[in-house]
């Protein structure tokens, strides 16, 4: 497996796309701080934006990536290699590079302003790490998607559409409900339906950091055992991984069954 | 103030003439009652190091108190531990243990009741119920003391230091925690509350009810229940001080209640549920305050006119001002906003676009609290920009026209 | 060397191989041939497991192809397409195959025998498929496997190729090598293989020698034989 990743990753590492998103991050960050000249503000206002782009970009991304390396799958699939390892190969690398371009994109322009003498460091590494895992868990699902789907189109429909679910529609949703049932006690039904989507659940983790204050504003126990401890911290984090194992785990199922 | 210099220099030529009584477990006056029965009026008594288990101290003339190196007056959870009921009377230097708790009286460690320039100094209080109650005293001065309670809940335990029907007190450079309310004022005017860190008390750092013309500056109330509650009082002047990580349901750094005639000035309110309460206040002027990662930095509540908010500066608050009304008809002019997304092509500092601090979200969330788990969700920005264009459920009036652009 | 038993295998609704039984004992070279969508790819895609089938079972060389994939490492395998990464070079490609698979090669001799040394820096998907193709043939045969299994091996290839692809195909012969070929192509098929093996609607029509084959269908010509064979009622 590790000498796929290595070949997927090299292929990623010359293909523009790479590039592009890393450009694209490394622009992010100076503009940010060019704009605000302020760490910890260019921060949050890049955690509103990460939480929303990286699933975006794991998304098309991924499925991009597997659809253009179906030949390279294919070529692979006639060597001697187990299936799994061809897949999750691939997938790790595509992952990879994508963590690594959102790392050094954004780390490049921040420790150039000062990151490591600003008190912003844990809230940056926090947008780091749900960044990390948020591209792990889309790509997975963007894995999945294309493996389900020979058709290209229908494949790169159905992602954006995932995206467009969790991102917004999903919330718009949730809001809905929370209004209409606003009778009864919504403390645990809420906090449910935000573990159920990876996009709210990394919210909830930049919550948890940024807006503390607000959160202990409310009243019902469920949300202050959650908000209140660290209790949130670790069920998020820990729900986040479930995340990310469960796309991977059926990744492989997927790709055991598929024929070629 | 000149007042009280010149009766501290008649009281030092008294004192030349006055004599020192010492008391200590080996010296002829083994107790501060005895003390007080042996000594005349403008005397000294010097309280050496060692444990005096007494309470019911009544002090009746004007006498000096002194401690040295901190003795212990252990009132045993009895009762009332120093009541003073006369004039120029000073306790300094005292450590008052173990103050008795009762439903049905308050019982303080040091009481001054209807006494006038009285000084309680350097005096550590633990294990108490109501720490220093003044009750219907004036010209005083309660300095530089230390109050450590161990309050858990608010209905059985008592205040820190209390006022009730004084005029004219100062309170400075005091440490209170862990009491219900670390200082309460009731009935109490021209009191000036001045570097005293009021923290981790059961209900509000600082408690005014009827008061008037108080000032209350350069004070830190931290972690309270909440920090600091000003009910029903006129002219209270509040400036620079720090209010910090008063968290909780219905958490506030200020709570503001029928309030007239206030200035609000230079304060830092940082990591509060909501910075200020605001509830049937008109008339308060609020300037070159600093909110810095509140939940709610404004919250305003009811019937309130004639507010002016300028030159503050808001920064990184999850909600920088809710309201639970359409009507406006305070002002918002010239402060900073970080959230402000504005330009400003002309260059006069300040942005060419209105910012509107009430959210659409911050009205959902007044109606359906739940709903803050969708906070920084990008279907709230959603909303919050079509609210933000053609305003339905906030305040139109409600902007800032002048935001600035760089932080005050 | 191969057996096939009771194979079953449709994608979606389309049943394409029915019960197929094919037994392979080895040395040789052995044509499958049939019309189109008869299940040729299916059958060698299956032998390889890269199909997975819904019924029946296979093995090579004595390991059932369902649960051990090492298998593999004895088959060298010609894809129908040469369809490689386009980014890559001809160089890094072979070097990727050979670090793959962990196995001496012969490379450079046969990269020398199809002339292929002004491509080696050139990005694959520069390449004309002529060239694209003796690629995939060096990537085949430069490993040293008793099976190998080459799915359209002509496809886009000059005479002068062909002809190096024959030689090729003899050498490896004489070494007493398994050698499984589809192809269109019945001239080329008439001169290289043994045995063919005949798909006709999922089953093994017919399995046998070319002067077998004549003899059953009457005709003296391969090349009729083969289109007698889909009208005739013969079995083997």
């Amino acid at each position: 497996m590790l000498k796929i990743l290595k070949y997927s990753f090299y292929d990623l590492m010359r293909s523009r796309w790479s590039y592009v998103y890393f450009f694209f991050y490394l622009a992010l960050g100076f503009v940010l701080l060019f704009l605000n000249n302020d760490v910890s503000k260019a921060v949050i206002t890049l955690m509103n934006v990460i939480i929303v782009l990286v699933p975006l970009i794991a998304t098309i991304f991924g499925v991009m990536y597997y659809y253009n390396s179906k030949e390279f799958t294919e070529l692979l699939l006639a060597q001697p290699i187990k299936r799994t390892s061809i897949f999750l190969g691939q997938y790790f690398g595509v992952a990879g590079s994508l963590s690594l371009s959102l790392v050094l994109g954004l780390g490049i322009p921040f420790i150039f302003y000062g990151l490591f003498r600003s008190n912003a460091i844990w809230d940056f590494s926090l947008l780091l790490v749900t960044g990390g895992f948020l591209t792990l868990i889309f790509t997975a699902l963007a894995f999945n998607i294309a493996l389900s789907n020979e058709n290209k189109i229908k494949g790169f429909g159905y992602a954006v559409l995932l995206w467009l679910f969790l991102a917004v529609i999903y919330d718009g949703l949730f809001l809905m409900s929370l209004i209409v049932f606003e009778e009864y006690p919504l403390d645990t039904f809420s906090l449910v339906s935000t573990m159920l989507n990876p996009i709210d659940l990394s919210r909830t983790l930049i919550l948890l950091k940024l807006d503390i204050s607000a959160l202990l504003g409310y009243t019902g126990a469920t949300f202050k055992k959650f908000f209140g401890t660290d209790f949130g911290f670790f069920v998020s984090m820990g729900i986040l991984i479930l995340w990310t194992i469960f796309p991977i785990w059926r990744l492989v199922y997927k790709a055991r069954k598929k024929d070629f | 103030m000149k007042e009280l210099v010149l009766v501290l220099l008649l009281l030092l030529g008294l004192f030349s003439h006055a004599k020192t009584i010492e008391i200590c477990a080996s010296c002829e006056v083994k107790t501060i009652k005895n003390g007080i029965v042996k000594a005349s009026d403008f005397d000294t008594l010097l309280i050496k190091k060692g444990t005096y288990k007494e309470f019911n101290i009544i002090v009746d003339k004007p006498l000096t108190l002194l401690g040295e190196n901190y003795p212990v007056i252990d009132g045993e959870d009895k009762g009332e531990i120093i009541t003073i009921i006369s004039d120029n009377v000073t306790v300094d230097g005292l450590f008052i243990i173990n103050v008795g708790t009762s439903y049905t009286s308050d019982y303080a460690a040091v009481r001054v009741v209807k006494s006038k320039k009285f000084l309680i100094q350097n005096v550590v209080l633990e294990k108490l119920f109501f720490g220093i109650y003044l009750e219907k005293s004036r010209d005083g001065k309660v300095y530089h003391n230390k109050i450590i309670g161990d309050a858990v809940e608010e209905f059985n335990s008592g205040n820190g230091i209390q006022l009730w029907y004084c005029k004219n007190i100062e309170v400075e450079q005091n440490i209170v925690q862990h009491v219900r309310d670390g200082i309460y004022l009731e009935f109490s005017d021209d009191i000036i509350i001045k570097n005293n860190i009021s923290s981790n008390n059961v209900r509000y750092g600082l408690h005014f009810m009827f008061s008037n013309n108080d000032i209350y500056e350069d004070n830190v109330f931290e972690k309270n229940g909440s920090g600091v509650a000003v009910m029903f009082s006129k002219k209270i002047k509040m400036y620079n001080n720090t209010f910090s990580e008063n968290w909780g349901t219905a958490s506030f750094g200020i709570l503001l209640k029928e309030i007239n005639d206030a200035e609000i000035i230079g304060n830092t309110f940082e990591q509060n549920t909501v910075g200020i309460s605001i509830e049937g206040s008109n008339r308060i002027k609020y300037s070159k305050n600093d909110f810095i990662n509140n939940g709610w930095a404004l919250k305003v509540r009811g019937a309130c006119y004639g507010n002016t908010f300028s030159s503050n500066n808001f920064m990184h608050n999850s909600f920088d001002v809710s309201y639970n009304s359409k009507l406006n008809d305070n002002l918002f002019q010239g402060n900073y906003w970080s959230k402000y997304t504005g330009y400003d092509l002309d260059k006069n500092g300040t942005g060419d676009v209105p910012y509107r601090p009430v959210k659409l979200f911050s009205y959902i969330v007044n109606r359906t609290p739940e709903t803050i788990v969708l906070l920084r969700s990008l279907f709230m920005d959603i909303i919050d920009f079509s609210e933000k264009v053609s305003p339905v459920f906030t305040p139109d009036n409600l902007m800032d026209n002048a935001p600035l652009m760089k932080k005050m | 060397m191969i057996a096939v038993t009771d194979l079953y295998k449709k994608f979606g609704k389309n049943q394409v191989l029915t019960g197929l039984n094919l037994t392979i004992d080895g040395g040789g070279v052995f044509a499958v041939l049939g019309p189109n969508g008869s299940g040729k790819t299916t059958l060698i895609k299956s032998i390889l497991g890269m199909v997975t089938m819904n019924r029946g079972e296979i093995l090579v060389m004595e390991n059932p192809v369902k649960t051990k994939w090492k298998y593999r490492k004895e088959i060298n395998y010609l894809p129908q397409i040469a369809n490689f990464p386009g980014n890559l070079k001809v160089k890094e490609l072979i070097r990727m195959i050979i670090d793959l698979r962990q196995k001496p090669s012969d490379s450079e001799r046969l990269i020398k025998m199809f002339k292929l040394e002004p491509f080696l820096d050139k990005k694959f998907s520069t390449l004309s498929g002529g060239t694209k193709q003796k690629v995939n043939l060096v990537l085949t045969f430069m490993f040293d496997s008793p099976l190998l299994i080459l799915d359209e091996p002509t496809t886009g290839l000059d005479p002068a190729a062909l002809i190096k692809l024959k030689e090729l195909l003899q050498e490896e012969k004489k070494k007493g090598k398994t050698i499984l070929v589809t192809s269109h192509i019945l001239q080329f098929v008439e001169e290289v293989a043994d045995e063919i093996v005949y798909l006709l609607e999922g089953k093994i029509y017919f399995k046998g020698g070319i002067s077998q084959l004549k003899t059953m269908t009457k005709q003296t010509d391969f090349e009729h034989a083969i289109v007698a064979i889909a009208t005739q009622e013969i079995h083997a």
